[in-house]
């Protein structure tokens, strides 16, 4: 049996591959180098590469992800890590005026081969300020790639492309997986942006998921499977580049979809995944496509009142079996 | 300085002020589209401080950015293709007027979100110095960027970890069309803050040439020799409003007349003239670098437009904008 690893220590071991390979990789954020980062996502990192590529920096969101920025434009590659994903919005100008702008708007003449990590979703009881599923914002902004894995595996390959890629990446680790244990990565592993996996074949309907609402979708695919329903479960890997052509191909064979994002509703990233459906596969549709999203509400506190709003179990398995018999 | 090189700053600066009297012009007779944030009055800062760097060193200006392009080594011609949305332009006119940017001399772009570039330069210090390349990096800013938050955020994290940076302000005394007195509790407005992060600070003439080319030479020296950042403040004018739609109708009376005798031009002819070079040599740079403003436009006026396919390409790094399978 392979080794498992936990999702949270995939995050410290594919940053230590990447750095390990190429010594123009250097990670800045705040608590990152001795403390080892609040999520202990960055563990041993500082004791490995030193202080002055893993840098400890004050609490100044515009000045990690501009400092970055200014440092992949001359030959370093920077992974800037966001504590909490909603402290993106202290430094969302840099996210949607500045990095993925400046190769364009200079026809070329400047590339930003940069990693903006940042611990993203719910599930943890955080309340409002630090629950939030942001991967929509990113969404928002032509420029931007985005990765969101649901799996240590994943982590390592994803992120190993990620440093790599000559493009900006945002990399969203879901805090609510950080526990999770998966099989390790064997060396070397590279997952390509953009690539989207098939976590469970199936049938009958077809699950599109993210990150944490992949084993929501898996938990409730195998409940489904009891009842001889047989869905299949797509893992997106990426927003962007999003990789349609595996989620067409399904609902050609399914005919059946449900997007399942933590996300809100209200735009959230399953409306472009559906509006693609829509235009592309319609033919292939045998029922309406169903989003499973969180409510268009801030997250609230308790565990109670955060199950009403982002997506539990028994929302897509109900969702499913409704789907099922349409 | 010698003759001969305040000559050759002086030719800089004189070129810079006939093309921005050119985009003006050119605005006025519908070749410029959108607008345009002119720099005539703070050329010296920009020639001054271009004197002092190595030509691998990195700068990274703001949307009133022509001056700094041009002082850095893009053309004119190719300056003025971009503002008229030429397919020569120095951007290929996906850029405009805001957001010049010549790479390729160091000139790492025109930021138009104001303070988003003082963090990118001090990131462009720490690479240059992860890479033990002795390169600093150069923000340039006007005064209502200390204001705002990355200003702060930049000048902290750079005096904690001594990065090879400087922060030049281009105080103009306007903050768009408010005074910047009236809205900042400093007289001046970055010199008086760099102490609250333990920098130097230097406040200086920012219409002399010679004199802004010695203020950056002394900085450029302690971030090289691993001192860390210097903030310089230069007390400087816009000649034009803060954009092209902006006729200056709040400036005091006499204002724009007094500052306009100590025009950086004026000032750089006055330092010549006692230094003994002869009124003929004057007038003859003086023609030449009009000659050169012409030929520009001419050029820029006889390109071609943008090709329309060029609004596909370029978002990623293989040069396409695909997004999905």
């Amino acid at each position: 049996m392979a080794d498992l690893i936990t999702y949270r220590d995939a995050v410290a071991e594919g940053l230590a591959r990447e750095m390990r390979r190429d010594p123009s990789v250097v990670c800045l954020g705040e608590d990152i180098g001795k403390a080892g980062g609040v999520f202990k996502t960055t563990v041993g990192l500082f004791a490995e590469f030193g202080p002055e590529r893993v840098r400890d920096t004050p609490i100044s969101e515009q000045a990690i992800v501009g400092m970055a920025m200014g440092a992949a434009m001359t030959g370093v590659r920077p992974v800037a890590e966001i504590m909490f994903s909603d402290f993106l919005a202290c430094c969302w100008d840099y996210l949607a005026n500045e990095i993925p702008k400046m190769r364009y708007m200079t026809g070329g003449q400047v590339t930003v081969p940069l990693v903006v990590r940042t611990a993203n979703g719910g599930g943890l009881g955080f309340g409002a300020q630090h629950s939030q599923a942001v991967e929509n914002w990113a969404l928002t902004v032509p420029g931007l790639k985005i990765v969101a894995p649901s799996n240590p595996a994943d982590v390592i390959g994803l992120l190993a492309s990620a440093v790599r890629s000559d493009d900006p990446v945002v990399f969203f680790e879901h805090k609510g997986l950080f526990a999770s244990r998966g099989e390790t990565a064997p060396p070397d592993h590279v997952v390509p942006l953009g690539q989207a996996a098939i976590a469970r074949p199936g049938t009958d309907v077809t699950v599109v998921a993210l990150a944490a609402t992949v084993p929501i979708a898996l938990s409730a695919a195998a409940e489904l499977a009891a009842s001889g329903t047989e869905v299949e479960v797509i893992d997106l890997r990426c927003l962007v580049p999003l990789d349609m052509a595996t989620v067409l191909a399904s609902v050609r064979k399914t005919s059946r979809l449900l997007i399942v994002e933590e996300n809100p509703y209200q735009g959230g990233w399953g409306g472009t995944v559906a509006s693609i459906v829509a235009d592309e596969g319609f033919e292939f549709l045998d029922a309406p496509v169903r989003r499973v999203a969180a409510a268009c509400v801030p997250l609230p506190f308790a565990d109670a009142l955060e199950d009403e709003v982002i997506p539990t179990v028994s929302k897509v398995t109900t969702a499913l079996r409704a789907l099922a018999d349409y | 300085m010698k003759a001969d090189e305040l000559l050759g700053l002086y030719e800089q600066m004189a070129v810079i002020r006939g093309t921005e009297q050119a985009a003006h012009d050119l605005f006025l007779a519908g070749l410029v589209k959108g607008t345009t944030h002119l720099a005539a009055g703070h050329e010296a800062v920009a020639v001054g401080a271009s004197a002092a760097l190595r030509p691998d060193d990195y700068v990274f200006a703001t949307y009133r950015g022509h001056h700094h392009a041009m002082a850095r080594g893009a053309s004119p011609e190719e300056c003025l293709a971009e503002l008229m949305s030429k397919a020569t332009g120095v951007c290929k006119a996906k850029g405009g007027s805001m957001h010049l940017t010549k790479a390729s001399a160091g000139m790492l772009g025109s930021y138009a979100i104001v303070g988003a570039h003082l963090p990118m330069a001090a990131g462009a210090a720490w690479s240059a110095r992860l890479r033990g390349t002795g390169q600093v990096a150069v923000a340039f800013f006007g005064d209502g960027a200390t204001n705002i938050g990355a200003f702060h955020e930049a000048l902290n994290l750079a005096s904690v970890w001594a990065l090879p940076v400087l922060f030049i302000c281009e105080n103009n005394l306007y903050m768009e069309y408010t005074p910047i007195g009236s809205v900042t509790a400093a007289d001046h407005p970055a010199a008086d803050r760099a102490a609250s992060y333990q920098l130097p600070a230097e406040l200086i003439d920012g219409n002399d040439v010679v004199i802004v080319a010695a203020a950056v030479a002394r900085a450029v020296h302690r971030a090289r020799s691993g001192d860390g950042p210097t903030v310089i403040e230069a007390q400087t004018y816009r000649h034009f409003g803060h954009s092209r739609t902006d006729p200056a109708a709040y400036r005091p009376e006499g204002e724009l007349e007094e500052w306009l005798g100590h025009d950086p031009l004026e000032v750089a002819r006055r330092r010549l003239r006692d230094l003994g070079l002869p009124e003929s040599e004057l007038t003859a740079v003086t023609e030449r670098a009009a000659r050169t403003v012409a030929d520009a436009v001419a050029a820029a006026k006889a390109a071609p437009g943008a090709d329309p396919a060029e609004a596909f390409t370029d978002v990623w790094a293989d040069g396409g904008f695909q997004w999905r399978t």
